[in-house]
């Protein structure tokens, strides 16, 4: 399991960040905070909202 | 230049895991790398409408450090179910205030449109390269909406094993939330007074603090595949009720809210709905995987979340993305699947005599609360997402969604159901180097 560095050209493409989408990912997340009783899970921090 | 590619690429799924911004356009040292968006969300049958721009802004440091910056700004509008559930006659509120009522016709779920805010947020973080093979990220936020306050700190540790192959993370966070509702704090479990009596209010703010906790790991598992595993904790504790919340007490005997007694409006002033309550703690898990698959040129992200709380809510989110990669852009299909069981105090209503005091008016349960996010529910979301670059620097994407969410409404009387809710979500997005 894993590469040697010089293995990573794949692994180097923006595509495959694992928050790719990150401003997707910020608004998803606020949407779904807003109209679900779950939430997190990715990360830590990134504020609060009464919106919930 | 490869080095610094793999070097960069590996701080990025750190930051990504770490939810620092990493930017869809890399910069060259002392450059911004700027990402903007504006997202519109609306709602059918006239419920919340929102239009939320963004834009962050991130650069290297000296020392392979970095700091990301993030601005947000929400305008709500439009109306939002109350809490009491539709009826076969005409139904009266008082709004937040106090100062006005009004009535929902029979057959309808009421909604309150008094609902309009703005919300602004503002995010920075500062990673810091500890040594060659670790990181240390502190982060803050800050916003404000015209009846809520929230302030936090984060910080993150994430160390690279097994020739950087293996990301450990361990994360906390520290809110401190503030409301400050319009018309003060209902009373929990107290009825709603008719507008022009005394409203049954207990202080004009509250407060509450969430602390979360996360390990994660990601793993290089060959070339075209990476892994995430996280574990989070977070723990809530304060004021959790929705301020604007009721349910409806009705007359077991004919199935409509109740009237005369402790509830004969023109005498009392209660109108047969009380504010909800639910418990001051609450603790939330998640296990959360993902995993990102190159293919030949696509590239497919898949992840799946379990949460489980104390407030005897579980669910199950999955979410898929395939990047079809064109000549020079890509179309990406976005398939989202939930479903959440109901929280232990979630109640449609709420009768009187064996759980409201026929009498006295006192409620005889110790939570309730009918808002239809703590019920039993499923939501699908279908969308797809194109993007392109343009010039050598910068990328403009859009992308469009629909959402349906439906309440499961087992032993609901037929006319109370909870419809379904509806949205639409359109977005465009710029990235540029700065």
């Amino acid at each position: 399991m894993g590469v040697e560095p010089w293995e990573r050209d794949l692994l180097a493409k923006k595509s495959m960040r694992l928050n790719a989408d990150y401003l997707d990912n910020f608004y998803d997340e606020h949407i779904y905070f807003s109209k679900e009783a779950s939430s997190g899970g990715q990360g830590v921090g990134g504020g609060g909202c009464g919106c919930n | 230049m490869q080095l610094k590619n793999i070097k960069g690429q590996m701080s990025l799924a750190a930051c990504a895991l770490l939810q620092v911004t990493s930017p869809t356009v890399q910069a060259e040292d002392n450059e911004w790398d700027v990402d903007t968006a504006v997202l519109l969300y609306s709602e059918g049958d006239g419920r919340v409408s929102a239009f939320e721009p963004a834009i962050y802004a991130g650069r290297d440091l000296e020392d392979g450090d970095r700091i990301d910056l993030r601005l947000v700004v929400d305008a709500l509008t439009g109306a939002s179910p109350n809490g009491a559930h539709a009826s076969s006659v005409a139904q009266t509120f008082t709004t937040p205030s106090g100062k006005g009522s009004y009535t929902t016709k029979a057959g309808d779920t009421p909604l309150d449109d008094t609902f309009r805010d703005t919300r602004v947020a503002l995010g920075a973080d500062w990673t810091m390269e500890l040594d060659r093979l670790s990181k240390l990220t502190l982060g803050a936020n800050f916003s404000k909406e015209f009846d809520y306050t929230s302030l936090g700190i984060s910080a993150s540790y994430a160390k690279d094993f097994n020739n950087r192959n293996t990301t450990l993370t361990t994360g906390f966070a520290f809110n401190s939330d503030t409301i400050n509702p319009v018309g003060d704090i209902p009373s929990e479990l107290m009825p709603m007074m008719r507008e022009g009596f005394s409203q049954n209010r207990e202080g004009d703010n509250d407060t509450k603090v969430i602390t979360d906790f996360l390990v994660g790991i990601t793993q290089v598992v060959d070339r075209k595949t990476i892994v995430q595993l996280n574990y989070s904790l977070g723990i809530t504790d304060g004021y959790q009720n929705d301020p604007f919340k009721i349910v409806t007490v009705i007359d077991p005997v004919t199935g409509l809210p109740a009237t005369g007694g402790i509830f004969d409006t023109g005498v009392t002033g209660n109108l047969p709905y009380v504010y909800e309550k639910r418990p001051d703690s609450r603790q939330k898990n998640n296990l959360y995987f993902k995993v990102v698959r190159h293919l030949e040129e696509d590239v497919i992200n898949f992840s799946y979340r379990y949460y489980w709380d104390d407030w005897d809510i579980n669910s199950h989110t999955f979410d898929f993305k395939y990047r079809y990669q064109m000549a020079n852009s890509y179309l990406q299909p976005h398939f989202r699947y939930y479903m959440q069981s109901a929280a232990e105090f979630h109640i449609h209503n709420l009768e009187l005599g064996s759980e409201v005091d026929q009498v006295t008016g006192e409620v005889l349960v110790d939570y309730a609360s009918n808002d239809y996010r703590l019920a039993e529910s499923e939501t699908l979301t279908l969308g797809v997402k194109y993007g392109m670059p343009i010039g050598d620097n910068s990328e403009l994407s859009m992308r469009a969604e629909i959402i349906s969410q439906t309440v499961t409404d087992d032993n609901v009387p037929a006319g109370e159901e909870t419809p379904d809710l509806d949205a639409v979500i359109v977005q465009v997005n710029y990235s540029f180097v700065w």
